[in-house]
Formats: C-alpha cells, sequence, structure tokens
C-alpha cells in the first residue's frame, strides 16, 4: 500500500506495475476532447516547487486537474522560504490548510524524505536535489513499456551526467526492479563514487555503452559542471558522448532515444536525432500526466471512490 | 570531608593497579589506596559501598565544544560540564570556535572565570591558533598561554596553508603549546556533508572523500617531524590517517592522535533516511575504517578517545541533510559506546581503555588528573559495567539531544563522578 512516493529504490515492484499499469489505463482520459473525470473531486493538492520545472509541475497540476482536484501551486520564490521560513514550518503550515496531498520539488538531496516523516498526509516527491525523481522514472518505463512491449531483459544506457542526476538514479532501480538491465555511461569526473557497486554496467567509453542499447536515454549536462572543472568543454563532451545518429549505429536497430528534457541541443543530443523517428521525447511528456494521474489515484484513495 | 570508596574495582593503569580495593581521600586529595581502610574511617566521613563498580580516574575529553560564549542556546559551560560528569569525565577541553571565538586572552578569562563560578567538572580552554579563526595571522599564543589555554588549534577551520601553519607550530613549539589540527583539504569537500561512497552515491550527496582527511593528516605529519612541534590529529576517522600517523610515529615524529567512539561504532549508512544526527565532520566512514580505528588504539597508533562533543539545538538538525550543522554530542554516550564496542566484545582491556579517556589524554596536553596517585586531586570516576540501560537523548544533561545513539543498549553507566573530592554527580 503507497502511502507516500520518495523513492523507487524503497518502492516495490507490484506497486511498480500497479502504479504503471493504472497509468496505462488513464492515457485513454487524455484522449477524450472533454479531459476531466470526478475521481478526486473534493481533494486539494498542493505543489511546492523549490527549484524552477516546466515539465513536472505542470504535468503535476493538469493531472490533478483532470482527476477534478483542486490544485494551489507555491513556488519558493514569491513564498515565506524568502523569509527565511524552514521547510518543515513551511510544510507545517500548508498542512495546517487541510491540503490533503503534498507534491514538492527541492534542490536537497532527501528533502521530500524529511516532509514526508512530519506530515501524516500523501508527498510526492518531484525530483530532490541528486537523490531521486521518481515520477520521471515511472513515466519514462511507461514510454519504454509502451513502445517495447515489455520492461524484462531490455537493455537501457543512460548516458551523461550520472553523477549528479535523480533520473538516472530512479531509473537504476525503476527498471532493475522491472527486469532491464542499465547501463550508465559517462566520463568518468561525471560518475559516482562507488557507481560499480551498484546493479549497472559502467562505460565511460560511448560506443561501448550504446552496443546493443535497446533504449538510450541522454541527461541533461548542465554548465554548472563545467564551471567546477570537472569536464574541459562542451565541443569535448558533445563529440565524445553526445547521442548522435552516428553513435546510435551500434545500438539495435529498433531503438528509441529518450530525454527527461530539458535538453541541450548540440551537447548531449544532436537535433537530427532529438526530432528523428527513434526519439519518443515529446511521447514522455504525454505519459507524465498519465503517470503522475496514477500517483496521484493511489496515494489520495482514489480505489475507494472510483 | 573524608570519602571513603570501599571495595572497589580500582582501575588506574597510571599505577599498574587493577584489583579490588578501598580509596581513601581526604581534603580533595586522594589519600591512599588500601586493602583495607577501616583504620581511615575517623571523624566526619563519607562511606560509598562500590563492591561491584569500577572505579578510575576520572576521565578527561580533549575535545569538547561548550558553545560558550556566544552560542548559549545550544550549551554553556554549566549544562557542558555538567553533562561532562553524567559521563564520568572530569576534566574537558573547550574549542576556540565560539562567539567570539577563543583567540584573545580576555575571553580565555572570562571562560575560566565561568567554569570556576559553575565549578561542575575542570575546564581546560584551547586557544584558536589564528585570529578569528582566520585562514592566517596568528593569535598572541604566550598570552593566551598565561590567560590559561592548554593548546592552540584549528579546529573546525582546517588551515588551508602549509605557511600559516608552519609559522604557527614554530610559534607554539617555543611556548611548549601542542597544536591540535582538524585535518581536512578543504578543496576536496566543497559543499559535501558525509563520508564519499556508496552510500552518498545512492543518497545523492556530495561526498568528503577519505583522501581529503589524509592529505592533511601526512602534511601535519610531515610538518611536525620538520619543525618538531607536538602535533595533535584530532578526530581520527579513516584508515589511511592511522597508516600515515603510524609512519610518522615510527620517524620519531611528535605527533599524538584521538578518535572517536562513532568513528569505531558506526558507519556511514547510519545516514541512511537522511539522519541528521549522524552527520558530523569528520564523517562517518565504512567498516573497513572503523576496524582499523580499532587497531591503531590497540597498537597505540591513535592514543586517546576524545567525544568531539558537538551540541546543536533541534531545529538546526531538523533540516535537509546538507544543510544541518556538523556534529554530535557525546559526552554522556562515550564510555558506554567505547566500553560496550571495545572492552565487553573482548578488544581491548578495560585499563586499556581508561588509559585512553584519562591517563593518555592529561599527557598529551600536560594537565593534571589521568591518575589516582596519592597526593594528586582527587579526580574520581565510577562506574557500573553491568548495568545495560538504554540511550535516552531526552534524559541528558546537555542543552541538545543530537546523538546517533538514540535508543542503543549500552553495557557500563557512569554512576558517581568527583572532582578536587568534591562528589559532581551521582546516579539516581
Amino acid at each position: 500500500m503507497l502511502t507516500d512516493l520518495i523513492t523507487l529504490r524503497e518502492t516495490e515492484p507490484e506497486d511498480i506495475r500497479l502504479l504503471l499499469d493504472t497509468a496505462q489505463s488513464f492515457k485513454e482520459i487524455l484522449r477524450r476532447p472533454v479531459k476531466k473525470v470526478p475521481t478526486l473531486r473534493g481533494r486539494q493538492v498542493v505543489t511546492l516547487f523549490y527549484e524552477a520545472s516546466t515539465r513536472t509541475r505542470v504535468s503535476f497540476e493538469n493531472a490533478a486537474k483532470i482527476m477534478s482536484a483542486d490544485t494551489t501551486s507555491v513556488a519558493a520564490a514569491t513564498s515565506s522560504v524568502q523569509k527565511g521560513e524552514s521547510l518543515l514550518d513551511t510544510v507545517r503550515n500548508l498542512r495546517a490548510m487541510q491540503v490533503d496531498c503534498l507534491v514538492m520539488r527541492h534542490p536537497q538531496s532527501g528533502s521530500a524524505h524529511l516532509v514526508a516523516q512530519a506530515l501524516d498526509i500523501p508527498v510526492v516527491n518531484a525530483g530532490d536535489g541528486m537523490h531521486e525523481h521518481p515520477t520521471q522514472a515511472l513515466l519514462d518505463m511507461l514510454t519504454i513499456r509502451q513502445h517495447k512491449g515489455r520492461l524484462e531483459g531490455l537493455t537501457v544506457a543512460i548516458v551523461g551526467d550520472i553523477a549528479h542526476s535523480r533520473v538516472a538514479r530512479s531509473n537504476l532501480w525503476g527498471l532493475t526492479k522491472m527486469g532491464a538491465k542499465v547501463r550508465f555511461v559517462a566520463p568518468a569526473t561525471l560518475l559516482p563514487r562507488d557507481v560499480h557497486r551498484l546493479p549497472v554496467e559502467v562505460y565511460t567509453d560511448l560506443r561501448a555503452g550504446l552496443e546493443g542499447a535497446d533504449v538510450v536515454m541522454a541527461l541533461r549536462l548542465q554548465q554548472e559542471r563545467m564551471e567546477r572543472g570537472l569536464l574541459p568543454s562542451l565541443r569535448e563532451y558533445a563529440q565524445r558522448w553526445g547521442v548522435s545518429a552516428k553513435a546510435l549505429e551500434v545500438t539495435k536497430p529498433d531503438c528509441i532515444v529518450m530525454h527527461p528534457g530539458p535538453m541541450n541541443r548540440g551537447v548531449e543530443i544532436t537535433d537530427d536525432v532529438a526530432d528523428s523517428g527513434r526519439s519518443v521525447i515529446l511521447e514522455q511528456v504525454t505519459n507524465g500526466v498519465a503517470v503522475r494521474m496514477a500517483v496521484l489515484y493511489h496515494l489520495l484513495g482514489g480505489e475507494a471512490s472510483a | 570531608m573524608r570519602t571513603i570508596f570501599r571495595s572497589a574495582h580500582v582501575c588506574d593503569p597510571s599505577q599498574g593497579i587493577d584489583r579490588v580495593a578501598d580509596v581513601v581521600v581526604d581534603e580533595g586529595k586522594v589519600l591512599a589506596i588500601v586493602e583495607d581502610s577501616t583504620p581511615y574511617n575517623v571523624g566526619s566521613c563519607e562511606v560509598i559501598d562500590c563492591s561491584g563498580l569500577v572505579l578510575t580516574p576520572g576521565l578527561i575529553d580533549l575535545h569538547v565544544h561548550l558553545r560558550e560564549p556566544g552560542y548559549e542556546y545550544k550549551e554553556d559551560v554549566q549544562s557542558g560540564t555538567a553533562s561532562a560528569v553524567a559521563g564520568g569525565f572530569s576534566a574537558v577541553c573547550c574549542m576556540p570556535n565560539t562567539d567570539p571565538p577563543l583567540d584573545e586572552p580576555s575571553v580565555i578569562r572570562g571562560l575560566l572565570k565561568r567554569a570556576e563560578e559553575v565549578g561542575v567538572a575542570r575546564v581546560y580552554p584551547i586557544a584558536a591558533i589564528t585570529k578569528g579563526l582566520q585562514p592566517e595571522g596568528l593569535t598572541e599564543m604566550a598570552s593566551l598561554k598565561e590567560a590559561g589555554a592548554v593548546a592552540v588549534t584549528d579546529d573546525a577551520y582546517p588551515l588551508q596553508s602549509a605557511e600559516v601553519l608552519r609559522w604557527g607550530m614554530e610559534y607554539a613549539l617555543q611556548l611548549h603549546l601542542p597544536v591540535l589540527t582538524h585535518c581536512e583539504d578543504k578543496s576536496l569537500t566543497k559543499d559535501a556533508c558525509m563520508n564519499e561512497g556508496l552510500t552518498a552515491t545512492i543518497m545523492g550527496l556530495r561526498g568528503m572523500p577519505a583522501v581529503a582527511e589524509e592529505i592533511q593528516v601526512a602534511r601535519n605529519c610531515l610538518m611536525s617531524l620538520y619543525t618538531g612541534c607536538h602535533v595533535h590529529i584530532l578526530h581520527v576517522s579513516t584508515a589511511g590517517a592511522v597508516q600515515i600517523i603510524r609512519w610518522a610515529k615510527e620517524r620519531g615524529a611528535p605527533v599524538t592522535a584521538e578518535t572517536c567512539p562513532h568513528y569505531f561504532a558506526l558507519t556511514d549508512e547510519a545516514c541512511l533516511g537522511y539522519n541528521t544526527n549522524a552527520k558530523m565532520n569528520p564523517p562517518l566512514r565504512t567498516q573497513e575504517d572503523c576496524d582499523a580505528i580499532v587497531a591503531g588504539l590497540l597498537e597505540g597508533t591513535i592514543d586517546a578517545i576524545a567525544t568531539d562533543h558537538a551540541p546543536h539545538a533541534k531545529h538546526e538538525k531538523a533540516q535537509e541533510f546538507a544543510l544541518a550543522p556538523f556534529g554530535i554530542v557525546g559526552l554522556e554516550t562515550a564510555f558506554a559506546v567505547s566500553y560496550t564496542e571495545l572492552v565487553s566484545t573482548g578488544r581491548m582491556s578495560l585499563s586499556a581503555l581508561v588509559e585512553k579517556m584519562s591517563c593518555q589524554p592529561a599527557r598529551i596536553l600536560g594537565l593534571p588528573g589521568g591518575t589516582l596517585k596519592p597526593g594528586t586531586p582527587a579526580d574520581v570516576a565510577l562506574f557500573d559495567l553491568e548495568c545495560k540501560w538504554k540511550v535516552r537523548a531526552h534524559a541528558f544533561r546537555s542543552k541538545s539531544r543530537n546523538t546517533p545513539f538514540e535508543g542503543w543498549e549500552l553495557l557500563g553507566k557512569p554512576v558517581l563522578t568527583m572532582v578536587g573530592g568534591r562528589i559532581v554527580y551521582r546516579e539516581g
């Protein structure tokens, strides 16, 4: 029984399967001309974002609205956070307004865990620092499953800034729990310490890492990595680790290409790949809404009222 | 007023005593350690039956943050020394990262005056090595020593410049002041909040690599060899640091070292669940490091066990892991954690533990205490080694509750502490 969604590392495989199956069934609602079901009518969902986001925030809000929940969006930049209010005080105040569910994004790893421990309502982690981004991994898995019909036995190569990526971590746990093989492909300076001790194959060479892959997922490279001296230049990164048509020659012929967004075209992914027939990047976004509907549905006890 | 501790298991490694005896205290000093104290039982005399209890020289903690002046909401001299004596410590050495810092004689004098007024445990101030604990600019060490400082340190603000360290050591040496160093190459620990390794990778937290500590341990040991200044390495946490210190000692460097109970009792996995009460600097490491720390204690490479007692208020620790301050309290758990982990497991003898927590700390900083020799001030601790107790932070004398040992079942409870012949703590 799901009470919060904080990590996929600590989510049972059967719950992951349940969320994916539910999301799959909800996709039909998204195709209707009138996208509204009464499932979560009267429930209050707050999205609390301490970091910039377009996709994730809108996706959660739309998911809630489609299910008739009321949504309030709090951006840290315009809230009492600016006056130095602590995270726990902020969320306790929101809770005191009889909110039913909190969706939060925060730059600090573990922040969602901290909040979930303090609140008696469902908390959804919409990304905490470099830790996890479980709904992103769920929508990635849903997208892969739609294209491949399964997750088990697939080889998924995640390419880029593994060290700082919550998307990589959530996908690692989610995909391996569903029976897929995960590869991390990155320059050595973007691999976290002891990564080899995780259930993953690690490559610093792009060609070797992509060989025979069913899915290639490129991660966003942040300019900040250059400033910290982890990489010599964007140019060398794009040449050696950028996902290009040439790099994809060694994958399975039906390999799909994914990206969690926002993309740096010409850095971690080339234009032609991003816009090619193999790219499923916009489908990921659509699936994001369905996945978040499924998450809210299960966390808010939709079953009873469905 | 005379006090007789009757039928105690007296463990005083400084005199090679490890047997049942009576200890007679008179006029604030140890008068005698005898088989039968009956002849001493005259006049007004308190007799304390100690059968089944262990009596040792009062423990001495080389590394305590009393937080006064400036951070009295975390701890002050009164609560910190009360916490100390409740843990069997009769003396604490306090670190200078206060506000204002202990970088001027007047602040040292003020602190000592407070300690005298409060009068619980003995307090030995350690002065800052640089003014304002800044990267450079030596403090007036001669005046600080005159005011009562027993050593100088860069604790919490590790000197990054080898040159500043060098002149600091040369200057301290002429005054016979030991230099206590916090070893951390800050360029390798920027924004980091726990040990670098698998656990940090899973948790998505920036890690402090062991090598960041070891680089400075090596540098400071080499500088000790070069200048001849006594360097005391604070809170050793890595296997590599133990090896480097062993190497330096073999070459005759005047180096001493301490570790803390958490560095052999816990690994970085204690941070899982974003437990900020397992966050300190240096961070908890791996099992391999814990084992090497124990080996280092046994062979004498690590001379002492200190607490690095670092109180923080509840609201400061109830934060996002990376934002919470470093440090844990330790005075009221140090003996029991060490006894449980080292002695009750058969890895270390009781007298070796008393050596690490009392005799050696006294020797390292040249402090009185660490012995029950007749004629010396009666600083005494009494322990019930059979007592199994559960750590309950809310019952601490300290103002703060930030312990990673909450709920642990430990063996060995301090039951009485005496400072200068005066009973300053008695259980129950």
